[in-house]
């Protein structure tokens, strides 16, 4: 098993690694050009169930650990067979592992519901097709200057996924402060002794008698 | 040829095809996208296209020749014609594909085969003008080195 220390510098190179799902070849193979050319390190998936192999998350299963990729950004087109962008969306963000994973997602239908459901559900962006240069370019900006903003913060969301695949529950400790009171009211003492220190201290303004 | 000449013809070709509404915007980012590294970008994205294009006018064919006709999954296969004609800036083609979509949804049938026509006549013309520029490109860019 990997040190904490190890998972958390693993992550932080300067290169960002976005992974592209797009079952198109032609906008697989633009969408790749307009990365490379970004200066992202880019992983090609052709469908969701190849994008959630990529990231080591079995669509069954949830979690397999640390076997998968360490992407900083999902591109994801909208419209594919079998699994939309949209489902593929909905699978990363309600896992534990990768839900702080930005995802955006890209459509040649500029349809106004749609972009409401893909935001509703924590998409990062929708972004309308052809995709240009200049959206790819303002999307590793914003990329790159929420790492920073989370390391000065003091987020250490490597540790924290690290540490919720070892206990094996997606714990609602882990949502944002403003979240927790309710919620974390109902853990049970047992799961919160064998929670880390941080998620805790959340604890301990719900659980005060 | 005289480099200067074969650059001109190049110049005149490109702005035609944009002038005429064949070619767009798109296309404009995939030269700006093509360098040292890749200098044969624009190429391989085209030849993708032909290649794709080539299997959803088979199954678009095929579909239609069936019956009952699927006109969802013609919608979903033309979809995808649309989507990359669109991603490499073939204008006139996109267009047609958005005129076929319209008779699809509307499930019409008739509708559908002529309109498809016009696309196949649209993809052709561009193919052959694509063809020729790019080889007129071709020949300008080696003719540089000489």
């Amino acid at each position: 098993m990997e040190a904490a220390g190890e998972v958390l510098r693993s992550g932080s190179s300067q290169e960002l690694h976005v992974l592209a799902v797009d079952d198109s070849y032609v906008d697989r193979k633009v969408i790749e050009k307009l990365l490379k050319v970004s200066s992202c390190k880019v992983t090609a998936a052709e469908s969701g169930a190849r994008a959630l192999q990529f990231l080591g998350l079995d669509a069954e299963k949830g979690s397999l650990g640390f076997n998968g990729l360490k992407v900083n950004l999902i591109m994801t087109d909208y419209s594919m067979p079998e699994m939309t962008g949209y489902e593929l969306l909905k699978k990363i963000k309600r896992s534990s592992a990768f839900r702080e994973i930005p995802v955006v997602i890209m459509s040649s239908e500029n349809i106004l519901t749609r972009m409401d459901g893909c935001l509703e559900e924590g998409a990062e962006e929708f972004l309308v097709k052809p995709v240009k240069l200049s959206d790819v370019k303002r999307l590793m900006k914003d990329c790159i200057t929420r790492g920073e903003t989370e390391e000065k913060e003091g987020r250490r969301v490597d540790k924290m996924k690290l540490e919720e695949d070892n206990n094996h529950t997606s714990s609602p400790l882990l949502s944002s402060p403003s979240n927790a009171t309710p919620s974390g009211c109902d853990i049970a003492t047992s799961e919160l002794l064998s929670l880390p220190l941080q998620s805790l201290k959340r604890a301990k303004f719900c659980v005060g008698d | 040829m005289n480099r200067n000449r074969l650059q001109h013809q190049v110049a005149c070709m490109r702005k035609s095809l944009f002038d005429q509404g064949y070619l767009d915007e798109p296309f404009i980012q995939l030269e700006e996208l093509q360098d040292d590294a890749n200098p044969n970008f624009v190429q391989e994205i085209v030849t993708l296209f032909y290649t794709d294009s080539a299997r959803l006018i088979q199954n678009i064919e095929h579909a239609l020749n069936s019956r009952p006709i699927d006109f969802n999954k013609l919608d979903d296969y033309m979809h995808q014609f649309k989507g990359s004609s669109s991603s490499i800036g073939a204008k006139k083609v996109t267009n047609e594909c958005t005129v076929f979509r319209e008779y699809c949804s509307a499930e019409n049938a008739e509708g559908c085969i002529r309109s498809f026509q016009q696309v196949k006549q649209e993809y052709a013309i561009l193919r052959r003008k694509l063809e020729v520029y790019l080889q007129m490109v071709g020949q300008a860019a080696v003719s540089q080195t000489a």
